[in-house]
């Protein structure tokens, strides 16, 4: 059983029991345009919610990749930084960006829920 | 439409291939005296192998470099608009004057005695400075606008040590400003916070008021700033700035709009860097190199870096160290040697040949140019702010809305046309931004031509059905659009010999 | 005003257009209080003969290389400048150029950039290169700025055999970004031991090679203690002509090799501008400083050249940029990789070897001379020299007698009393015999 929330930085996170994988959503990586760079925490990383985790790039545009949670990085998805056209192509999937353990469950309640973002990135067209 | 030739060239448009993929004798195009016979004292370290560079007659070469430039736009070949840029004539005269042998042949550790020309060179220039400006000093080795910021930043940051007042760590920066001006803060040891803008392009005075405290280093402020517009609370701002106990930098990047008109000093400003290349007309060369003097106030004076030209009796002198007592407090050294001298000269030639009158009748024509293109291209765009503006101004996306025509399109599309593309998506305050900036030494003929140009695309883009016509320009170009996520992705950085290759060859061995 | 185009009768009919009156209606943001006190001390138009006539005044003030024996380095070299060399970069279409922002319509000056990023690669002997910094100086201060973002370190020491410019403005710029830079003593006689002060704090090690006092020193080891202890070695060339006859930095361990690449850009004019050579390893590439072109294709599938991986740039990361560097040396950049095209692999040896081939002449005629030393072993163009008595004076005396005889070290480290007898000099290919035999003979007379 799986629970997907956001962040208003445009990060989903998917938590699974006591771990949540991290991406940015459909709408950011189209904000970005084609992404050309990405750069994943290392395993053992700790990460403070809202604090810088991984880094974005497309031609234009840098963007930092901030943790929704805080907890400590699992696993970074090493296949990203050789093919960063990933998170264009399957931002929800394939694209995701760091899996890490949750310090503090509580905070998932601070996320939104699709309904909520789904109205977030609709107030902001 | 793709139009294909057999050789690959079109017209005058003649590609050209790398210097390492040209088919050559593989000699060079230098001969050189013969070499006298000696013992070498290379010790061990002399190179073993070839470098793999390739080898041509002057002949190829001359041709090579010919080719490459006549694929690039240039001041010398049409309009070049670019908002914040300053792309005006560049006078050969100043070219001619920096290869006075006695400019160009002399070495900068000469006795000072057989350089006291080049150090009159100097204090020309700094004089000029000081007295456009009003301010008491200038540090003149900076090697660039960036290069001047940061000279200013440090200058603060001394002084701001030597007063005990060593905590301030905050740098106020405006929303507008050039990416330069937090990137220079960082390396100055600042942190950056922004100040917002008002709906009018200014910078946000009552804001501004409430984040200066005592933690507050400098304020930086480009005036005109970069929405080309003048801030008129200049002085307020600075009054409040130093009310606070901070110092006021002016960037000085639009000091070409202001220069013969007022003294920037009676604005209370307290460093501000200048652009020889952009404001004194050196040439921007494909990409530098400038020089960024920056002139100081009396409280930050004496921390300006060396190198420093001084006077002594009818001569000159040089003040080389940070530790010479003739400059105790000097923060230290930016750039080897006098700084930019090649620039200077340049910039001398430029000033003396205007003069006051030629420079307050400059900035005029710079702004009467601004404000001609802003009122009749506002029949069809969409201008930013209300005018008057200053040497630029910045027109906004609205005009193109729901014609599926972006900024970019639009910009690229006046290639086709035969202009250079104005600055676009900067000011990042404005929603896909367009920033003209004419220069003086334009024409009205030449305004005109641009001018027409634009309104029929504009009036094309509004027919709601040309933007894929948009999309695809330039097609008239030396290349249409490329594919800057493909070099981004897997980035191809210098030319490698072919695959398989253990060592680095020249084409021609390749070819044999 | 002969820049300026514009008739009255024009300015009239763009003032209509606009719809004010006058010129000074559209400066009225500008405070009254400023445009009232202004009044400016200065000259009014001059035309060309007037400008000309003022500045060939000041020019001729100064003793130039051309009209005296010249035996100057000290990072800043004279040597011939190819007649075609300074034709091509004043076309125009270079000249004045802006940065090459719109790739589609500067396709010229982004293939030469990146035939410069090609040739600084290949003659340091690295994997890649920028398209320039200011100079030396400044690219020495942002090598020891990206080792220390590479290594994530904040210390630095740096060899005695560095340049004392690139090491003041290194330990200027460091000091703001709190790097510790252990500024080692001058060594004209290479006795510092860099190994021994090697820990693991350090983000790099910065020497020189041909060190300033013109030694030629192989730093394999030092490269390697540098590796093992987690740290960057940074090799800085103020004379690249010397890279036709030495081992390039990048074959003995270099991570980052910066350099000045003056000597082959043009004339010395007084030691700037210049331009910065950088170049690194491919793995360091995110954290380098500087433009970059790249390769790429067209709409049309044909090779093209843009700016590349700028999000590492100020106008794109702003406070988060690599440097803040903008403009940067692009005119001067041209003119070295001009110069390296026309001199090619067989014109660059050989431009080498004459410089070495007659500095050696040079150092034979001096060791000559009594009471003159010839310090390094080894040496490429230039060597430091003892003298009998304080070099400042023997130069001042040279200089008197029309001869313009080296660079005195006190020139740089006026505090150290064991340099002030010792003189630099450089032979390059502009020096004659004849040259030579005139300062032996002037420097017998004043020593």
């Amino acid at each position: 059983m799986s629970e997907v929330r956001y962040t208003k930085d445009h990060e989903w996170v998917r938590i699974e029991g006591a771990t949540a994988v991290v991406g940015i959503t459909d709408f950011a990586q189209g904000q970005l345009g084609d992404i050309v760079f990405v750069e994943v925490p290392a395993a053992g990383k700790d990460l403070t919610a809202g604090g810088e985790a991984a880094v974005v790039e497309s031609v234009k545009a840098a963007s930092e990749v901030y943790a929704p949670l805080s907890g400590k990085v699992v696993e970074g998805n090493a296949a990203l930084p050789d093919a960063p056209e990933t998170v264009n192509q399957d931002p929800h999937g394939k694209g995701w960006f760091f899996k890490m353990t949750l310090n503090n469950p509580a905070e998932v309640s601070g996320l939104m829920d699709q309904a909520a973002y789904d109205k977030f990135v609709a107030d902001l067209s | 439409m793709t139009i294909t030739t057999n050789s690959g060239n079109r017209g005058l448009q003649i590609e050209q291939p790398l210097i390492f993929e040209q088919n050559t004798k593989g000699d060079t195009a230098v001969d050189l005296p013969p070499i006298p016979q000696v013992r070498t004292r290379l010790g061990t370290m002399q190179r073993q192998g070839r470098i793999g560079l390739p080898g041509l007659s002057e002949p190829e070469v001359v041709r090579h470099y010919t080719r490459l430039s006549q694929k690039n736009y240039s001041i010398d070949t049409g309009f070049y608009p670019l908002g914040s840029c300053t792309m005006k004539h560049n006078p050969r005269l100043n070219e001619k004057m920096a290869r006075l042998p006695g400019f160009a042949e002399i070495h900068p550790f000469q006795p000072v005695s057989t350089i006291q020309g080049a150090f009159e060179l100097i204090d020309t220039c700094a004089a000029w400075l000081k007295e456009l400006t009003g301010m008491v000093a200038v540090a003149m080795s900076p090697a660039a606008g960036a290069h001047g910021e940061l000279c200013g930043l440090l200058c603060i940051r001394a002084a701001h040590e030597a007063n005990g007042q060593g905590h301030r760590k905050v740098v106020l920066v405006p929303e507008s400003a050039h990416g330069t001006n937090p990137a220079t803060a960082a390396l100055a040891g600042y942190t950056v916070e922004a100040v917002p803008a008002t709906e009018d392009g200014h910078v946000d005075l009552e804001a501004l008021k409430t984040k200066l405290s005592d933690q507050v280093a400098a304020v930086m402020i480009t005036n005109p700033n970069t929405c080309g517009l003048f801030e008129k609370d200049a002085i307020a701002i600075a009054e409040a700035v130093h009310a606070a106990g901070a110092y006021f930098y002016m960037d000085g990047a639009n000091y070409n709009a202001i220069v013969g008109r007022l003294k920037i000093a009676d604005l209370g400003v307290d460093a501000m860097h200048i652009n020889l290349h952009k404001t004194f007309s050196t040439p921007h060369g494909g990409g530098g190199p400038g020089a960024g003097p920056t002139v100081l106030s009396a409280k930050l004076a004496p921390f300006a870096p060396v190198p420093q030209v001084v006077k002594v009796g009818e001569g000159y002198d040089a003040v080389e160290h940070a530790g010479d007592p003739r400059s105790p407090q000097a923060f230290g050294r930016m750039k080897g040697y006098h700084g930019q001298f090649g620039v200077f000269v340049r910039a001398v030639s430029y000033m003396m040949a205007l003069g006051a009158d030629g420079l307050y009748q400059a900035s005029g024509d710079a702004v009467l140019n601004a404000n001609y293109i802003m009122a009749r291209l506002s029949a069809e765009l969409t201008p930013a702010f209300a005018g008057p503006c200053m040497h630029e101004c910045v027109f906004d996306d609205r005009f193109l809305k729901g014609t599926g025509v972006s900024t970019l399109d639009f910009a690229k599309a006046l290639i086709d046309e035969g202009f250079h593309p104005p600055t676009m998506y900067f000011p990042l305050v404005v929603h896909g931004a367009l920033l003209i900036e004419p220069t003086e030494t334009e024409s009205k003929a030449s305004l005109d031509q641009f001018i027409e140009a634009v309104l029929a695309l504009a009036q094309k883009a509004k027919t709601g059905t040309a933007a894929d016509e948009f999309r695809a320009r330039p097609l008239l170009a030396p290349r249409r659009r490329l594919d800057e996520t493909k070099a981004a992705r897997k980035p191809v950085l210098r030319w490698k010999p072919i695959e398989g290759g253990a060592a680095p060859t020249v084409a021609r061995q390749a070819a044999e | 005003m002969r820049y300026l185009p514009l008739s009255d009768t024009n300015r009239r009919d763009m003032l209509a257009a606009i719809g004010v009156g006058s010129v000074d209606e559209l400066f009225r943001d500008l405070p009254k209080s400023a445009l009232a006190s202004a009044k400016f001390k200065l000259p009014n138009t001059a035309s060309e003969i007037e400008v000309e006539r003022a500045l060939s005044k000041m020019a001729a003030k100064n003793l130039d290389c051309t009209k005296a024996p010249a035996f100057l380095g000290a990072g800043n070299y004279r040597h011939h400048t190819p007649a075609s060399l300074d034709y091509l970069i004043q076309r125009g279409e270079f000249l004045t150029a802006y940065t090459p922002y719109q790739p589609e319509i500067s396709q010229g000056t982004l293939q030469a950039i990146f035939e410069f990023q090609t040739q600084v690669a290949l003659i340091t002997g690295m994997e890649v290169a920028n398209a320039s910094m200011y100079d030396g100086a400044t690219a020495c201060a942002e090598a020891v700025a990206m080792a220390a973002r590479v290594t994530k370190r904040s210390k630095a020491l740096v060899s005695g055999t560095v340049h004392p410019h690139y090491r003041d403005v290194t330990a200027t710029a460091m000091r703001f970004l709190d790097v510790d830079v252990d500024l080692l003593a001058p060594d004209p006689y290479g006795i510092e031991d860099l190994i021994g002060r090697i820990d693991n704090e350090l983000a790099c090690v910065v020497v020189q090679t041909p060190g300033f006092f013109g030694s030629l020193k192989d730093y394999t080891a030092l490269a390697d203690a540098c590796h093992a202890a987690g740290a960057l070695l940074v090799v800085c060339v103020t004379e690249p002509v010397a890279l036709g006859l030495i081992t390039p930095p990048g074959h003995i361990g270099a991570d980052i090799v910066v350099g000045e690449g003056q000597s082959l850009a043009g004339p010395m004019s007084f030691g700037g501008p210049g331009v910065g050579l950088f170049a690194t390893r491919e793995k360091f590439l995110r954290q380098m400083p500087g433009r970059l072109a790249g390769e790429t294709t067209d709409e049309e599938g044909r090779r093209g050249w843009v700016l590349t991986l700028s999000t590492r740039e100020q106008h794109i990361r702003r406070e988060k940029a690599t440097s803040n560097i903008c403009t940067n040396s692009g005119l001067i950049a041209l003119a070295f990789s001009i110069h390296m095209t026309l001199l090619g692999e067989a014109g660059f040896v050989r431009l080498a070897e004459l410089n070495h081939a007659n500095t050696v002449l040079l150092a034979e005629r001096l060791e000559k001379v009594k009471g003159v030393k010839v310090i390094p072993s080894t040496f490429f163009n230039e060597f430091a020299v003892a003298l009998p008595k304080p070099a400042a004076d023997v130069v001042e005396a040279l200089a008197k007698r029309g001869i313009l005889g080296g660079v005195p070290a006190s020139r740089f480290y006026p505090t150290y009393p064991e340099l002030q007898d010792v003189l630099l000099l450089s032979a390059t290919e502009t020096n004659t015999e004849s040259d030579m035999d005139a300062l032996v003979a002037a420097l017998k007379e004043v020593l």
